[in-house]
């Protein structure tokens, strides 16, 4: 991904901000990568490059962190983030149904952003609702007993939403 | 050691700070809001609001406030109203409306409107208790005791209802003598494995170096339980001080909470109470006055399942990828910076107060022999009432599935558990009257694991369940064991091309072979347990397996590749269009009849127009295979 200068000079900035007041403990690694997510909403390159040059590590060493744990992004995610379950709970009662059903109305594959960067699209392994299950999270709402037709209706009032408020579709 | 019999004063100190007991706390009217992440989900912050606001307008005198969930999943949202003359009153299923009904009604014009509520929390002439139904006969609750009815915000809360006594009774004892008690107590790990948990500890208190770490594992993994959510988000100071005694007894000064990036809830909740706790000189240089000084952190996992194996877990807080080593040494001699660390589940540490506090011949009353104690399960899937319970260990499955669960949703008949997770197997009815603990759920083919139950019924897929597994544990496979990393993937490529209808006639026995060399060549218990999924499913239910293989078919209707969807002309009901308003890609269109064919080039099997034709027509069906339906068009005509 092509990141603008305005992008790369800000991940720097603020993972400068970050490390700022933080040790140099490798322990602080992965709490470290965790608050750029926080701000940034993902990890780019040049964020890596600045947190390895805190620790004084190599930067490949950082990236195999971030690779490794599903917690971390690469790409900006959408505006908003819809998270579908797909705990065991979730999966035997249509977990994967609901996915698919996002798949199709957003036109993008889980682990993607639609290109207007409005959703992203990802899937989590059981957030703990299981009894209302099948289970999303969209932004940090937690919803429950999913069907494909919510699954319309969800994208209907957003845009519908969006379109009072004057955002361009 | 003789300062630390101050420790009981100290607390006694600082509860006088609170405005009385817990009995107290209710003389006033009193509503207590479920607002876990279950209660959340199901809209508890709007009833919450609705309380609030109604309350306000009619300016009563009544206080509302937040707790966590008791366990009764299915009916939130819930609350309980306490009113001074009346009993402590459930309500669930919740909406705005009834809220604010429940406001006037009760409040106001006295009527406890007994229509919408669940029990009573004491007994009284007219509501049944929790107890007096067949649940409270089954159910013993010590850990689940408190949560859904304090405030899991509110140390006082806690304090009143006799909170962090086994920490100061810990605190009057030497850590040897703590470490005794746990041990005779034979409580064992409720993360899965069960292994003595005093034993744990004693090898970590012997050990020569003297800068020690406890960490509570909280990073619950396991797709399908919610165990430690609940306990954390319901009531933390439970875990806190569990932690706190067990750092205490392996002599360590630093502890930690290992939680799951996936609980914001818990991670909040979990420093509130760390944060309290200091304030109070609960936790902090001199715990309870004592010379015993304690900090807890709180390190937020980062979403890898292995992380919940105990070196992995070491491995991340370390900064680097969580890869599991290989034991001995284990984490009590040699664990995080290499110093030795005591690691314990979430459960684990909620019995351990109860111990130091009643004794280990109190704990020992309960349970088996071998496995004394309670256990929480989680109960999820085709269950009636889902939720969390609290059982001694030995109850039977049909116990808890049948009178705690109130047997499976929808007239539908029972096929089997999943317990363990990942790690577990599936089991048949006939298994469901064994005694469970860890021994006769590992000869069954399952294991403990952490305590979550997936209960199925006739319409899961056997082989699709058992793929799904695999597909979770192939992913989650951290890479490090060739048997592990590259045996998965080749079981799952099988358990796929089976569930499309590609399967091969030896392929069942090729699968118990891979599943023999995964588990000999695996270092941790990720590789070791990852084709018990397969092996139960095998073993229980061979037959699934076949029809797939040999017939192309998916007897339970489940299998997106052996099935179609079809409208039984006979039972269409031609003026309805349902089916065709829900189908999200107008694969349904009407014939010259004005009966609703399904275009099966098109359709996605989604299950709108079977969720949408009106149950009095009951017209659209699945078939297995596919070509079934050729066959009834045929027979229609
Ligand atoms: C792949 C794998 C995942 C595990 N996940 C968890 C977990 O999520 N929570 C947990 O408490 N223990 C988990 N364990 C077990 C831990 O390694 C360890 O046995 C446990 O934390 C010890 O605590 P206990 O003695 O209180 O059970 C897992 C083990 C393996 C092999
Ligand atoms: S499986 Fe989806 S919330 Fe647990």
């Amino acid at each position: 991904m092509i990141l603008t200068e305005e992008e790369i000079r800000e991940a720097a900035e603020k993972t400068r901000e970050i490390t700022a007041g933080c040790d140099t403990a490798r322990g602080s690694l992965i709490p470290v990568l965790q608050k750029i997510q926080d701000r940034l909403g993902y990890v780019p390159a040049p964020a890596m490059e600045e947190a390895a040059r805190h620790f004084g590590i190599p930067a490949v060493d950082v990236y195999g962190i971030v690779t490794f744990y599903n917690q971390f992004r690469l790409t900006p995610p959408g505006r908003h983030r819809v998270k579908v379950c797909m705990g065991t709970a979730c999966h035997m009662k249509g977990g994967n149904i609901i996915m698919e059903s996002w798949e199709r109305v957003l036109k993008i594959k889980v682990g993607e952003t639609t290109p207007d960067r409005e959703f992203s699209l990802e899937r989590v392994a059981c957030v703990g609702c299981c009894t209302m299950a099948p289970v999303l999270v969209k932004d940090e709402t937690v919803i429950g007993k999913m069907t494909p037709t919510k699954v319309d209706g969800m994208l209907f009032s957003h845009q519908l939403a969006n379109k009072k408020e004057g955002v361009p579709q | 050691m003789s300062e630390n019999k101050n420790a009981s004063v100290t607390l006694n100190t600082i509860r006088s700070r609170v405005a009385g007991d817990w009995e107290s706390l209710k003389q006033k009217t009193l509503i207590t809001v479920g607002s876990a992440t279950c209660g959340r989900a199901a809209g508890a912050v709007e009833v919450l609001e609705s309380f609030r606001k109604e309350i306000s307008r009619l300016q009563l005198d009544a206080s509302v406030i937040e707790v966590g969930c008791m366990g009764h999943c299915y009916a939130e949202p819930m609350a309980v109203i306490y009113h001074p003359g009346f009993p402590g009153i459930c309500y669930g299923y919740l909406d705005q409306g009834v809220a604010s009904r429940l406001v006037q009604d009760f409040l106001v014009e006295g009527d406890p409107c007994v229509e919408f509520a669940l029990a009573a929390t004491g007994p009284n002439d007219y509501i049944p208790t929790f107890e007096d139904f067949p649940r409270g006969t089954v159910e013993q609750k010590h850990v689940m005791k408190h949560c859904g009815f304090i405030d899991p915000e509110n140390i006082d809360h806690y304090l009143a209802v006799g909170g962090y006594q086994g920490l100061a009774a810990a605190l009057s004892m030497s850590p040897d003598q703590v470490i005794a008690e746990v041990k005779s107590s034979g409580l064992r790990g409720r993360g899965g494995a069960g292994f003595p948990t005093g034993n744990k500890w004693e090898l970590c208190g012997k050990a020569p170096e003297k800068t020690r770490y406890v960490i509570c594992n909280a990073d619950e993994g396991d797709p399908g339980a919610f165990m430690d959510r609940t306990l954390l988000e319901s009531n933390p100071h439970l875990v806190v001080e569990g932690l706190a005694i067990a750092a205490y007894a392996a002599g360590a000064s630093k502890a930690y909470f290992y939680i799951r990036a996936e609980y914001p809830l818990a991670v909040k909740r979990v420093a509130k109470a760390l944060e309290q706790a200091a304030q109070c000189g609960i936790l902090g240089q001199s715990v309870l006055g004592t010379d015993f000084s304690l900090e807890i952190e709180i390190f937020q996992g980062s979403g890898a399942f292995v992380c919940g194996e105990e070196t992995a877990l070491i491995a991340s807080m370390e900064g680097r990828p969580g890869l599991p080593r290989h034991r001995p040494p284990f984490p009590s001699e040699s664990g995080l910076n290499g110093k030795p660390t005591v690691i314990d589940n979430v459960k684990t540490l909620s019995h351990v107060p109860f111990i130091t506090q009643k004794g280990s011949q109190w704990f020992r009353s309960m349970g088996t022999p071998g496995s004394p104690g309670t256990a929480i399960f989680a109960l999820a899937g085709k269950l009636v009432n889902t939720g969390l319970t609290e059982v001694p260990i030995g109850t039977t499955l049909s116990r808890i599935i049948y009178d705690v669960g109130s047997g499976i949703a929808g007239n539908q008949t029972f096929k089997a558990v999943q317990i363990g997770g990942p790690s577990g197997g599936c089991l048949p009815k006939e298994v469901l009257d064994t005694p469970i603990d860890y021994d006769t759920l590992t000869r069954a083919g399952a294991m403990m694991g952490s305590g979550g139950m997936v209960v199925l019924d006739e319409h899961d897929c056997m082989v699709e369940i058992a793929r799904f597994f695999l597909d979770f544990t192939q992913k989650e496979s951290c890479g490090k064991c060739t048997f592990c990393r590259l045996g998965t993937k080749h079981m799952l490529g099988i358990l796929e091309r089976i569930t499309k209808g590609q399967g091969k006639p030896d392929d069942i026995d090729l699968l118990l072979e891979l599943a023999e060399d995964i588990k000999a060549g695996s270092l941790c218990g990720l590789g070791k347990t990852a084709p018990n999924p397969v092996v139960s499913t095998i073993k229980y239910f061979r037959h699934e397996y076949e029809a797939h293989i040999n017939e192309k078919r998916c007897p339970s209707l489940m299998c997106k590749d052996l099935i179609a969807y079809y409208i039984l002309p006979h039972k269409c009901e031609r003026s309805c269009d349902a089916c065709v308003g829900s189908c999200p890609v107008e694969a349904i269109y009407s014939d010259e009849d004005r009966i609703k064919v399904i275009n099966q080039e098109k359709c996605v099997k989604c299950d709108s127009c079977m969720v949408a034709c009106p149950p009095q027509y009951k017209a659209v069906v699945k078939v297995s295979p596919p070509d079934e339906v050729v066959r009834k068009e045929k027979v229609e005509q």
